[in-house]
């Protein structure tokens, strides 16, 4: 298993954002994460990047466990957070090199130019960061995710507020890397599940309920199509 | 930690505040020197540089929490933070990365202040005549007040995301141990508790290293500083995974 995630919890204050979840995603699985916005994704997400730590449960990652191992994990996996934060004031080239430096990576030059091929920013190398769109920083937050050649990805709303050819060029970047990684991503858009995803994982108040195949949901809901599935479960003010 | 060091410094240099700081700084200390009546070197008629070394660590407050300000508190403010720590870095490698970077700016600011020591000491009669070992033990004393000042800073830093309120944070502690708790210690009337009030300022150690008296208990006290202001600086930068 490449991620297996065992009752994680996490209570921010009183509230647990997170409660009790388990699920795990094998090697070279694309699992798309729905729920609705405060439904615990990113928290989870952020948790398994290793940027806070759990309340209580178990996360292992590559056969290690979070908790003990989580600078070796960390060099296992990228992370692209909500909202793509990145230093405006860097040169695209600048910022990778920076982060392929920090990730340990030996080489960074060559790394440099697989991730800006891979991501197709081979021409806004060296650009500021601040002057790019919001498609093309998205990109550069995706290099960023994989230059040190991560074997699990995590992708928190990979696509967000590009437009729609960007947010096509994108799946199929994704779908690409798929290929050779685990992808845990996050996303409203459910073209993009259906696109992408071979599985999918349904978070609602901090709980899991529904972890099956594309295949497997739709059979179970007779036809209908994601949106529905997604309104039905998740829909608390239809059902008052 | 290297990887953070150079970045902030690359960037650091980028920006336009860098400019304007360190030609503040040296623009003042400068006038302090050269030109205000009174107090510059012609008219003490002394060749050697306490003038500086009197007023440096006042200017050094604006300074330093200016260089400081932005290392943590932008990080968190832009949520570049989340990116940063996400890497195979210790929290502890990227505060020590910004902190020798703020460090290694500020003794590079006060590099050409060796010009005005090799203008007072060409105009000494006779030639020569300044004295070195204080000098050095001065410019000693001024680094490591430097860098505890770049210790709160940091603190300061990881207190806000606003580099504002970081910048007016910074200042103030830095009055508080630095003129603050001296001049409590220079209070005929608060006695011993004056006195270890001061003991517990930067200015009596600065003043003690200053004079050329290199006491390892002077040491000790700006090491320890540095270390527990950086450690409070982790405790709070930690504090997202409470």
């Amino acid at each position: 298993m490449s991620i297996k995630v065992n009752t994680l919890s996490k209570r921010y204050g009183a509230q647990w954002a997170v409660n009790a979840i388990s699920f795990s995603v094998s090697p070279g699985e694309i699992v798309g994460f729905l729920g609705p916005n405060g439904a615990g994704k990113s928290t989870t997400m952020k948790i398994l990047a290793g940027f806070i730590p759990q309340t209580a449960g178990d996360v292992t990652m590559c056969g290690l466990d979070l908790k003990e191992h989580s600078l070796e994990i960390r060099k296992k996996v990228g992370y692209l957070p909500e909202n793509n934060p990145l230093y405006l004031d860097m040169y695209v080239a600048e910022f990778l090199l920076f982060s392929a430096e920090l990730a340990g990576v030996k080489n960074t030059r060559t790394a440099l130019e697989k991730a800006i091929e891979l991501t197709q920013i081979v021409d806004e190398r060296k650009k500021k960061i601040g002057q790019l769109s919001k498609g093309y920083r998205q990109r550069v937050g995706l290099a960023h995710a994989l230059i040190h050649d991560p074997s699990i990805l995590i992708l928190d709303e990979p696509s967000s507020g590009l437009d729609p050819n960007q947010a096509i060029e994108m799946r199929s970047v994704i779908k690409q890397l798929g290929t050779e990684k685990t992808i845990l991503l996050s996303t409203h858009i459910m073209q993009e599940v259906e696109a992408m995803c071979g599985r999918v994982i349904i978070l609602d108040q901090g709980k899991i309920i529904a972890d099956d195949t594309l295949i497997g949901l739709k059979k179970t809901a007779k036809g209908q199509s994601l949106e529905d599935i997604f309104r039905n479960l998740t829909n608390h003010v239809g059902s008052i | 930690m290297w990887a953070v060091f150079k970045k902030e410094i690359r960037s650091f240099l980028g920006s336009f505040i860098a400019y304007i700081v360190m030609g503040v700084f040296l623009l003042i200390t400068g006038l302090f020197i050269w030109v205000i009546e009174g107090t510059n070197v012609m008219d003490i008629g002394l060749a050697n540089m306490q003038v500086l070394f009197n007023i440096a660590p006042y200017i050094l407050i604006f300074l330093v929490s200016a260089i400081t300000m932005r290392s943590l508190s932008e990080e968190k403010r832009l949520g570049t933070i989340e990116i940063l720590s996400t890497r195979p870095v210790s929290d502890f490698s990227i505060l020590m990365g910004k902190y020798l970077a703020a460090l290694g700016l500020i003794v590079f600011t006060l590099l050409p202040t060796l010009f005005y020591y090799y203008t007072i000491s060409t105009l000494a009669d006779p030639l020569q005549g300044t004295d070195i070992g204080a000098t050095w033990s001065s410019y000693f004393g001024l680094i490591l007040l430097a860098a505890s000042y770049a210790s709160i800073g940091l603190f300061a830093s990881a207190l806000s995301d606003n580099q504002i309120v970081s910048l007016v944070v910074s200042m103030v502690l830095c009055f508080f141990w630095y003129g603050i708790l001296g001049l409590l210690g220079d209070i005929k009337a608060l006695d011993t508790i004056g006195k270890s009030l001061g003991w517990f300022g930067l200015d009596f150690h600065y003043k003690s290293i200053s004079r050329g008296v290199f006491d390892t208990r002077d040491l000790l006290y700006f090491l320890g500083f540095i270390a527990s202001f950086i450690g409070a600086s982790k405790l709070v930068f930690e504090s997202r995974k409470w």
